[in-house]
C-alpha cells in the first residue's frame, strides 16, 4: 500500500477511477450505444432501434462477417501450423542460427502492415505468381502478419515445457513422430490455443494490409466499417464494430476457457 | 575408422537443422520476396537508379509526412509513459475495488482493433459528439467548441488510449516483483508517497518503461487504421501516404519508396526494442 491514509486513498481513486472510466470505458459505452441508436441529434440518442443489427445480417455487412471469419480461422491455422513447425525445428539448433533464424521469423511483425500489403500487391501483380484481386492474397497477408505472433507464442511455450516428460519418452524408445504427437504437441496444446486466439483476434482486426490488397468479392470487417464510417453511416459502422468486437471477445474466451481446462489436464 | 566417427553424428545433425527449410521458405516466398520486389520498383522501372528516390525524399508531402509520423509516434509514446505510469502505479500500489476488472480490461484492449476507438472518438469529442453538444446546450453555442479531433492531437489522443496498454502491461508484471515491504518500511520510517516512487519504484520500472516505449514508438510509426478513421487532411504520416499513392493515384514507384523508407525506420526501432529488451532482460520487463 502507497497511500496510507483513508483520504488519501479516496482522493487518489477519484481521480484515477473516472480517468479510466474515461479513457477505457466510454469508448466501448458509446459504441454499444451508437449501436442501437435510431436518432442522435441530442447529447445521448433521442430513439433507440436494433434495425442496425437486423442489417448487419444481411447482404454486404453479413458478407464481410462471413469473410473476417473465414480469412481469420484460414490464416490463424495455416500460422499456427508454419509458427509450430518453425518452433520445434529451431529447439534443436545450435545457438547462433538459432538466434539469428529466431530474428527472421520475428521480422515480420516490425514491418508496417500497409508496406506488407504494398509489397504483395507490387510481388503478386506479375509473373510468376499472378493473385492479385483473389481471395488468396488477402488470407496471404494476415498469414504473414500474424504469423510472428504465432511463432512467439509458440516458442513462449516450448521454452517453458517440461522438458524430462520428452526426455523419459525418448530413453523408452518413442520415435521422434511419435513423441511428437503424443508427448509434445499434448503438452504444448495451451499454448498452441492462446496462440491462435491471439492470432484470430490481429486477424479479425487487421486493416492496414488488407485495404491493400482486397479484391472487390472478399470484404473483411475492418474494412466495410472503414466505408460505412466514410461515406457517413456512422451507426451502422458502431454496430458492425460491435459485433467485430463481441466476435473477437467470445472466440478469446472460449478459447482461454478451453486452453485453462487443457492446462490443468 | 576414425573417419566413421567424425563422420558418424553429422548424417543425424543436418536433416535435424533441415526441418527449419520448409516454414523459412514460406517466409522467403511471402514475405521476404515482396520485400525485395519493393526496394527494386523503388529504384525505377528500368535500370536501377536513385532519381525517384531523389525526387520523392525531396518533396513537400514526403517531408511533412516524415514530420507528422515523427511527431506524432514521439507524443502518443510520451503519453503513453505518463499515463501507462500513473494507472498501473495505482492499479498496482492502492488497489481500488474491481482494479482486477480494469487490468482484465487492459489486456482487452490490446486484443482489439485500434481504429475502434477513433470511432467513438467520433461520438464522444466529434463536432455533433455528446461533449460538444452537452457544451453547447449548457454554455449557449452555436457553433461546437472543441475542435481537436480532426487534427494531429485526435490521432494522439487515440494512440495514446490503444497503445498505453502496451506499457501498463510490463509495468504491472515488474510491480508484481516490487516486495511490498520495502515500501511499507520506507513509508513506517516517514517517506512521502512522491518520494517512495521517486527513489525505489521508478528505478525498479525503469526497465520497463524502456522497452514498453520502445515498442509503443514502433507501433505508433507503423499506425495506419487511426489515421484513416481520423481522415484529417493536413494529418498525412507514411502509412498512409504509402496507401493514397499507391491505392488512389496507382503510383506505385512513389509508394515503394516511401515503404523503404518507413520499413527501414520500423526495423530501426525494431533493433532498439531487441536491445533494450535484451539488454534489461526480456524476462524482468515482462515484455512478449
Amino acid at each position: 500500500m502507497l497511500v496510507w491514509s483513508k483520504s488519501g486513498r479516496i482522493a487518489t481513486w477519484a481521480v484515477a477511477v473516472p480517468l479510466f472510466l474515461l479513457i477505457y470505458g466510454l469508448p466501448i459505452g458509446v459504441i454499444v450505444l451508437a449501436s442501437v441508436s435510431g436518432q442522435w441529434n441530442d447529447i445521448l440518442p433521442t430513439k433507440l432501434t436494433l434495425a442496425h443489427y437486423s442489417d448487419a445480417f444481411r447482404a454486404d455487412s453479413f458478407d464481410a462477417l462471413k469473410g473476417s471469419l473465414v480469412t481469420g480461422v484460414v490464416a490463424s491455422g495455416a500460422a499456427l501450423v508454419c509458427g509450430t513447425w518453425a518452433a520445434l525445428a529451431l529447439r534443436k539448433m545450435k545457438p547462433v542460427p538459432r538466434r539469428i533464424l529466431d530474428l527472421f521469423f520475428f521480422i515480420p511483425s516490425a514491418v508496417p502492415s500497409v508496406s506488407i500489403g504494398l509489397g504483395l500487391l507490387v510481388a503478386f501483380s506479375q509473373p510468376p505468381l499472378l493473385l492479385n484481386g483473389t481471395k488468396m492474397i488477402v488470407l496471404i497477408a494476415h498469414f504473414v502478419l500474424i504469423s510472428a505472433f504465432t511463432y512467439g507464442n509458440v516458442t513462449a511455450g516450448l521454452s517453458r515445457l517440461p522438458i524430462d516428460c520428452e526426455q523419459v519418452a525418448e530413453s523408452l524408445g518413442a520415435r521422434p513422430f511419435y513423441r511428437l504427437r503424443r508427448v509434445t504437441l499434448p503438452l504444448l496444446a495451451p499454448y498452441l490455443i492462446a496462440a491462435f486466439s491471439l492470432s484470430f483476434a490481429l486477424s479479425m482486426g487487421e486493416l492496414g494490409a488488407t485495404v491493400m490488397v482486397y479484391p472487390p468479392g472478399w470484404v473483411t470487417l475492418p474494412v466495410r466499417i472503414f466505408s460505412l464510417s466514410d461515406r457517413g453511416a456512422i451507426f451502422d459502422a458502431a454496430t458492425m464494430a460491435t459485433i467485430l468486437g463481441a466476435a473477437t471477445l467470445l472466440v478469446l474466451i472460449g478459447l482461454s476457457r478451453i486452453s485453462t481446462k487443457a492446462m490443468v489436464r | 575408422m576414425a573417419e566413421a566417427a567424425i563422420a558418424g553424428p553429422a548424417p543425424r545433425t543436418a536433416p535435424q537443422s533441415l526441418w527449419v527449410v520448409p516454414p523459412l521458405l514460406v517466409l522467403a516466398v511471402l514475405f521476404l520476396y515482396p520485400l525485395a520486389l519493393i526496394a527494386r520498383a523503388s529504384l525505377g522501372e528500368e535500370a536501377p537508379s536513385f532519381a525517384a528516390f531523389e525526387q520523392v525524399l525531396k518533396s513537400g508531402q514526403f517531408i511533412d509526412g516524415l514530420y507528422h509520423t515523427v511527431v506524432i509516434a514521439i507524443s502518443a509514446t510520451a503519453g503513453c509513459l505518463v499515463l501507462g505510469f500513473i494507472l498501473a502505479l495505482v492499479i498496482a500500489f492502492v488497489p481500488f475495488p474491481g482494479a482486477r476488472l480494469a487490468s482484465r480490461l487492459i489486456d482487452t484492449v490490446i486484443a482489439l482493433p485500434t481504429f475502434l476507438v477513433t470511432l467513438a472518438f467520433t461520438f464522444i469529442y466529434g463536432s455533433a459528439g455528446i461533449i460538444n453538444e452537452t457544451l453547447m446546450h449548457v454554455l449557449g453555442l452555436e457553433l461546437p467548441p472543441i475542435n481537436f479531433l480532426y487534427s494531429q492531437w485526435g490521432v494522439i489522443l487515440a494512440e495514446v488510449t490503444v497503445y498505453t496498454p502496451f506499457v501498463m502491461r510490463p509495468l504491472l508484471a515488474t510491480f508484481s516483483l516490487i516486495d511490498q515491504a520495502q515500501i511499507e518500511v520506507a513509508s513506517s520510517l516517514g517517506a512521502r508517497p512522491a518520494r517512495i516512487v521517486r527513489r525505489i519504484i521508478l528505478p525498479a520500472a525503469l526497465p520497463a518503461l524502456v522497452a514498453g516505449g520502445s515498442l509503443c514508438l514502433l507501433l505508433t510509426v507503423n499506425e495506419f487504421g487511426i489515421v484513416l478513421f481520423i481522415g484529417a487532411k493536413d494529418v498525412i504520416t507514411l502509412p498512409l501516404l504509402i496507401y493514397s499513392k499507391a491505392i488512389q493515384e496507382f503510383d506505385y514507384t512513389t509508394a515503394c519508396v516511401i515503404a523503404v523508407v518507413n520499413v527501414v525506420l520500423s526495423l530501426g526501432l525494431y533493433t532498439l526494442y531487441r536491445i533494450v529488451v535484451a539488454h534489461f532482460g526480456g524476462k524482468s520487463a515482462g515484455v512478449v
